[in-house]
């Protein structure tokens, strides 16, 4: 009997925990994500798709929003919330597909878990929602989902990251392009530098994911074009400040002396590879002996950039959910939309830095960040 | 000859004979690249600071030789493990960081909360954890990775939830303290080095380490024989939670933020494997704290040996897999009695000679 009631107890507990966990996860999810998808307009107006307009006509009699009359249904599989890029990618997403804009937006957060994101895009399909984003978490294994929504007629648009599939498989992309970003990466250095030598090393982010790829394919590129240039050393940091900070403590013994550039891949990287080479006594920054390069240019990236520590940070944009909302817009509407959208990258110098491939930092650039 | 024979019979010999040819190998890298041989071990100083690949093994292996302690004991007393502790980790760092932060805010630049009470709320909370796990296996019987498994996948949601799901900095010196330098001396290797000597003073001076070895042993016979084995089951989870909060405060201090979704990210199986490492059986029962805390720092010597030889990121889990297999391989029985038999054969042959 006792044990009767303390496996009650237990399973009461055990659903509690699990709520306060999926509320960790969800946590950053519109409170819309939980209304079902059964909400769909009832006077769609001219879907790109046909199965759309069967959602529409399964949809029996649910309240239809009176006020707009026409309300898009949008699924975003968000990767995670890794870092404060990302935080300030969702917080876009939310802004831009609000209730006052005409969306419904359900938002997954996906705990960079690649299982989470594919049961999170199945949802979405068996929801029956307008449109689905994807922020891929990795770049491969996508094809079945890709199929089970082109099979529902739910079109797909892949976001910020880059995917191993087929441009059939998935209606448009939009994203920064991190090659190009690793370019620019370069060419500051290259126009810094002014011939002169360069001991390079990096630390890489995660094994595998497309923005580590592409900075690194993109900087490269560049570094082959200069014979002065070497590249040491090249370790992941997993984008985190502690991975950065041991990858950076390891070089400094490796190669005592021996270095002048550090690129890191994300700021949080380089935050941990200043503390490294701080604890060694290495200077960095603009008065200091190693040039530091940075991607992401977050806000504290850029406090970093401004106060001179870190040289030169490309950003990588994470405002990307108008240009999304733009080629949805342009889908429902039944126009021609570009299968690839770039969003614009800028880079950013330290004070005293001037340069044709970024913009000098100042106190209102800063300020004037919305991230 | 009598001596060699008695030193490899001991616990500890494959498990420290382990770690050092994992630094043998730094050794034959060197000597390979024209290094000074034995630039591995060099200690310096440098910047006021300890400097060299030794100290980075204690330093950065200081997380998981404090929660090996925890993990020793709950394997010991219970015949499981607690796979919760990574996510403990993050929860307590989380929890303090709210403290010291103030709810929702992303960055300080001064507490909000006194030091002491961030790190209070920190320990406490992991103790809660502890608390809890221990309940469900000490009282509910319910196997200790299913019983885990609940804040495994909750605490690290737990943290996030109270950080707002953003990494939040405290920028004050005094919080980065715990990660950094004391006098010449990192900190983690202090507060690990703390820590081991409190439990093994605990374990030698008081009857508890005998009490966990004969609960895990034969729980029921433990408990006819007088101990309440479900009170001390319960006692090595709250341990084990403790020191997953030290080790939390550790790795948060290091970075003087709370990265929630990155502190202790599968800690729990560099844990469990540091206590497999020291030759303690995962079934229970008898344990050796020096084999685990060995384990440990092998673990954290295989990270650094492959930053060392600069093996690629992409390559570094196969390196990492094949040095672990060696190592678990040579400690299997089999092959122990492989070569005992192998030791005999010749044992017999040199009296056969004489």
């Amino acid at each position: 009997m006792l044990r009767k009631k303390l496996s009650v107890l237990l399973a009461t507990a055990m659903v509690a925990a699990a709520v306060v966990g999926c509320g960790g996860a969800d946590q950053a999810a519109a409170p819309a994500a939980e209304a079902p998808a059964a909400e769909a307009p009832a006077e769609d107006a001219a879907p790109a798709d046909d199965a759309a307009a069967e959602d529409a006509a399964a949809d029996d009699g649910a309240e239809a929003p009176a006020a707009s009359g026409d309300v898009i249904t949008v699924g975003y599989a968000q990767v995670g919330h890794e870092s404060d890029w990302r935080t300030a990618n969702t917080q876009n997403y939310q802004d831009v597909f609000s209730a006052e804009n005409g969306y419904e937006l359900s938002l997954i957060d996906c705990d960079n878990d690649n299982a989470v994101q594919l049961e999170a895009v199945r949802n979405f399909i068996t929801q029956q929602l307008d449109y689905i984003i994807i922020a891929p978490i990795e770049t491969a294994g996508w094809d079945t989902v890709l199929q089970e929504a082109q099979d529902a007629g739910i079109p797909v648009i892949i976001a910020d990251r880059e995917i191993d599939a087929g441009a059939d498989m998935y209606d448009a992309w939009v994203g920064t392009n991190t090659k190009n970003e690793g370019i620019t990466a370069g060419n500051w250095l290259a126009e810094y530098l002014n011939g002169e030598e360069a001991n390079i090393l990096v630390i890489e982010g995660s094994v595998g994911a497309s923005a580590t790829l592409g900075r690194s394919e993109g900087f490269n590129e560049v570094a082959a074009q200069h014979s002065e240039w070497k590249i040491l050393d090249s370790q992941s940091g997993d984008f985190t400040q502690d991975g950065g900070q041991e990858v950076m403590e390891s070089f400094i013994k490796s190669y005592e002396g021996q270095f002048n550039v550090v690129v890191c891949h994300n700021d949080n990287e380089a935050y941990g590879a200043m503390d490294a080479m701080k604890a060694a006594g290495i200077t960095y920054g603009v008065d200091g002996d190693v040039i530091i390069i940075s991607f992401d240019a977050t806000h504290d990236g850029l406090q970093y950039t401004l106060d001179g520590a870190i040289n030169c940070n490309v950003e990588c944009n994470p405002i990307q959910a108008a240009v999304v909302a733009e080629v949805i817009q342009k889908m429902h509407n039944g126009e021609d939309y570009e299968a690839t959208t770039l969003v614009n990258d800028e880079a950013f110098v330290a004070p005293g830095i001037e340069s044709q491939y970024a913009t000098t930092m100042t106190e209102e650039i800063l300020a004037g960040r919305a991230y | 000859m009598s001596s060699l024979k008695k030193l490899t019979k001991k616990q500890l010999f494959l498990p420290i004979f382990s770690m050092i040819l994992v630094m043998l190998i730094n050794v034959v890298y060197d000597i390979a690249c024209g290094n000074a041989p034995l630039s591995f071990f060099e200690i310096a100083i440098k910047n006021g600071a300890l400097y060299g690949r030794l100290v980075d093994v204690l330093n950065r292996g200081s997380e998981v030789a404090i929660l090996a302690i925890g993990m020793t004991l709950v394997v010991s007393s219970s015949a499981g493990t607690d796979i919760s502790v990574g996510s403990v980790m993050s929860l307590s760092g989380g929890f303090c960081c709210m403290l010291l932060a103030g709810y929702g805010v992303a960055r300080a630049n001064s507490y909000a909360l006194p030091l002491w009470v961030g790190l209070l709320g920190g320990l406490l909370i992991a103790c809660v954890c502890g608390l809890f796990n221990g309940f469900l296996v000490a009282y509910l019987n319910i196997q200790p990775m299913v019983a885990t498994l609940i804040l495994w996948s909750a605490g690290r949601a737990i943290g996030l939830l109270l950080c707002n799901s953003q990494i939040v900095y405290v920028r004050v010196p005094s919080f980065q303290v715990f990660g950094s330098y004391v006098g010449i001396l990192p900190t983690p290797i202090l507060i690990a080095a703390v820590c081991i000597v409190i439990a093994a003073l605990v374990l030698r001076f008081t009857a508890l380490g005998t009490f966990i070895q004969s609960v895990g042993i034969n729980k029921k016979a433990a408990r006819i024989s007088g101990f309440n084995s479900s009170k001390i089951i319960l006692i090595t989870y709250v341990i084990c939670g403790l020191c997953a909060g030290i080790a939390g405060l550790t790795a948060t201090s290091r970075i003087y933020s709370a990265d929630t979704n990155n502190i202790g990210l599968n800690m729990e199986l560099d844990a469990i494997l540091s206590v497999a490492l020291g030759g303690n059986s995962l079934g229970g029962g008898k344990f050796n704290l020096a084999g685990s805390l060995i384990g440990a720092y092998t673990i954290q010597a295989i990270t650094t040996t492959m930053y060392a030889l600069g093996i690629s990121s992409a390559q570094a889990p196969v390196f990492k897999a094949i040095v672990v297999i060696l190592i678990v391989v040579l400690q299997a029985e089999p092959v122990k009695d492989y070569f005992k038999k192998l030791s005999a054969k010749k044992a017999v042959k040199e009296a056969k000679a004489a």
